[in-house]
């Protein structure tokens, strides 16, 4: 069996499991957000249990629009936090929180072998910790919160192999924008992507996040990485609770298994109005630029805004970008601030949000007019994404995303730093 | 159950941000919803839907975000049912969740036109242009699918598996 094989019959309590299977799995968390849990809150009303079947396991975390934006999101807001308080489970107030894809890991909530669900697509991050994790919707988690399991279809599985030492500036970003390019927005449709290769082995767990979170913009129901001494290192410092590190056979069958040599590959762009509409820095000619925004559920980590302050650090942001950088989480806040990254960031002329979703989905905090045009780390660049039907998008890393800010013009890091 | 109603004719890859903008989801009422479905790919669809239409698109209808509101917001637009070549994932679960007919059929994608009459019978999956006067077969759910839609939903089906209320421990 595949690792995501493994997973799911372990937790349907089966000796083994195939891909297009249907299972009844036990979920070690369930997850949602201030604009899908009052959805889910409802269902749950509807099913008619007084409490969710464990409170422990359920996590809910106001991110999209908080602090609020409006008097809806104001209500919806309060809606999750009067359940979540009501019912105990585990919540994170505006001030402790940060984006649900950053924050659940960085506090030791998930852990390698767990089979996690959320009322949100970028669920598939924390297949960096060697879990399955998956999104669904409200009425899926509402179900789950009521009895602690869920049916799933077996995915087949699809692995990627990347062969070679990545460049200067390469990134999970890079890597997973690539890899989309290559097999298209549902060339992944409902399989399991795993990782794997020497240029993973070398990658961050920053970096894993990134590629795994990436994984539903191929289609995917999952992305996912064994687990390593750098994921051991990861989880070891912040586990709330045991857990299970699962091995794939030797002789697991994948459905298909794609090999790129990375050794050369050039920083991403993906162009409007696709993930994977992705080119090569090379190849992207002169594109002038309204705004950056570095950050998300995508590109929200430490390790993110350090590769971005390598480059922004001394110089000046660009006098016709607005650059937005958002820390994914008030740890991951705190830790840039310590280092002295705000700092820089703030004199360089970049505006330092506190941890929202906000842009990237168009919601608030820096949402764009008819025709203006952002780099952004976040994950979508479809029409609208971000404002204006009439605005684009265009999908990259940190590096190239601080380049650009500088520059004014969708950039390479080399051009600001050689 | 038989469905009739005009084609709206959309391509591949249609997303939810397309079906329903996230600058919306400061709400989940689905009427409210419903007056901006479609808006930033068909400025049109609004004016030109009738009760009963159908959506009818090519590969990974509803692709990107887990968001409910997309399919509820296609329902409470009056689209009876959607058929496209393939659904994504989460947009397949929900839809069936929520109790929007979603259908499969490359064929039926392929011969039908904007404006096209079609009829579409629930129970048997088969689709029928009455424009072009040809009919098609739908893929098939899956039998544990049949049994969720049958008990009228998730939400049903784990009533009754709680036991409609009873203590979950």
């Amino acid at each position: 069996m595949t690792l995501a094989e493994k997973i799911l019959a372990a937790h349907a309590s089966r000796d083994r499991v195939s891909p297009g299977e249907l299972v009844n799995v036990k979920v070690d968390l369930v997850l949602a957000n201030d604009i899908t849990a009052p959805i889910a809150i409802r269902e749950f009303e509807r099913i008619g249990v007084d409490r969710v079947f464990d409170p422990r396991k359920v996590v809910m975390v106001p991110d999209h629009f908080v602090p609020n934006k409006d008097i809806p999101s104001a209500e919806q807001a309060k809606m999750m936090r009067e359940f979540a308080l009501a019912q105990g489970v585990v919540y994170y107030e505006v001030g402790q929180a940060g984006i649900e894809h950053v924050l659940l890991p960085e506090q030791g909530l998930v852990v390698p072998g767990d089979v996690v669900i959320g009322a949100d697509s970028h669920t598939c991050t924390y297949g960096a910790l060697g879990a399955f994790a998956t999104g669904m919707g409200s009425t899926d988690i509402a179900s789950a919160m009521a009895c602690g399991e869920i049916w799933m279809k077996v995915p087949p599985t699809i692995r990627f192999v990347y062969h070679g030492r990545l460049p200067r500036w390469i990134g999970g970003k890079d890597l997973i924008l690539y890899t989309i390019s290559r097999i298209g927005v549902d060339g992944a449709l409902y399989a399991a992507m795993e990782f794997t290769g020497e240029a993973i082995a070398d990658l961050s767990m920053d970096g894993r996040f990134t590629m795994a979170n990436m994984a539903i913009e191929a289609g995917a129901k999952a992305g996912i990485f064994r687990v390593d001494d750098k994921t051991l290192d990861y989880v070891r410092a912040r586990a709330s609770r045991a857990y299970h590190v699962y091995e794939p056979d030797d002789d697991a069958e994948c459905n298909t298994t794609v090999e790129y040599d990375v050794s050369r590959l050039e920083p991403q762009v993906a162009f409007p109005h696709l993930p994977s509409n992705a080119r090569p820095i090379s190849q992207v000619g002169t594109i002038n630029i309204d705004q950056v925004v570095i950050g998300s559920c995508t590109n929200g980590r430490l390790e993110d805004l350090q590769v971005a302050a390598q480059i922004i650090r001394g110089r000046k942001i660009h006098p016709k970008v607005r650059c937005i950088i958002i820390p994914g989480t008030q740890q991951v806040y705190l830790d840039a601030l310590r280092r002295g990254l705000v700092e820089e960031f703030v004199s360089a002329g970049a505006v330092v949000s506190t941890p929202t979703c906000g842009p990237c989905l168009g919601g608030y905090m820096g949402i764009l007019a008819a025709g203006e045009r952002c780099v952004s780390t976040t994950n979508r660049n479809f029409v609208g994404r971000m404002g204006s039907r009439d605005s684009e998008v265009y999908l990259a890393g940190p590096a190239v995303a601080a380049a650009s800010a500088i520059l004014g013009r969708i950039a390479g890091p080399e051009e600001v730093t050689n | 159950m038989k469905l009739t109603g005009r084609a709206h004719r959309y391509g591949a890859n249609v997303d939810t941000d397309a079906i329903i903008p996230a600058r919306y989801l400061n709400t989940s009422d689905p009427a409210e919803l419903a007056q901006h479905c479609m808006e930033d790919i068909d400025s049109e669809f609004l004016n030109r839907v009738r009760p009963g239409d159908i959506i009818v698109a090519d590969t990974n209808f509803g692709c990107g975000s887990s968001r409910e509101h997309a399919p509820a917001a296609i329902k409470a637009a009056g689209i009876s049912c959607v058929i496209a070549k393939s659904f994504a994932r989460i947009f397949f679960r929900n839809s069936i969740n929520t109790g929007l007919p979603i259908l499969e059929s490359e064929e039926a994608v392929d011969e039908t036109d904007p404006g096209d009459i079609l009829e579409v019978e629930l129970a048997t999956g088969e689709i029928v242009n009455v424009t072009k006067n040809k009919s098609f077969r739908a893929k098939p759910y899956p039998d544990f699918m049949l049994e969720l839609i049958g008990a009228g939903g998730l939400i049903e089906h784990t009533r009754r598996k709680l036991g409609q209320g009873g203590d979950t421990q």
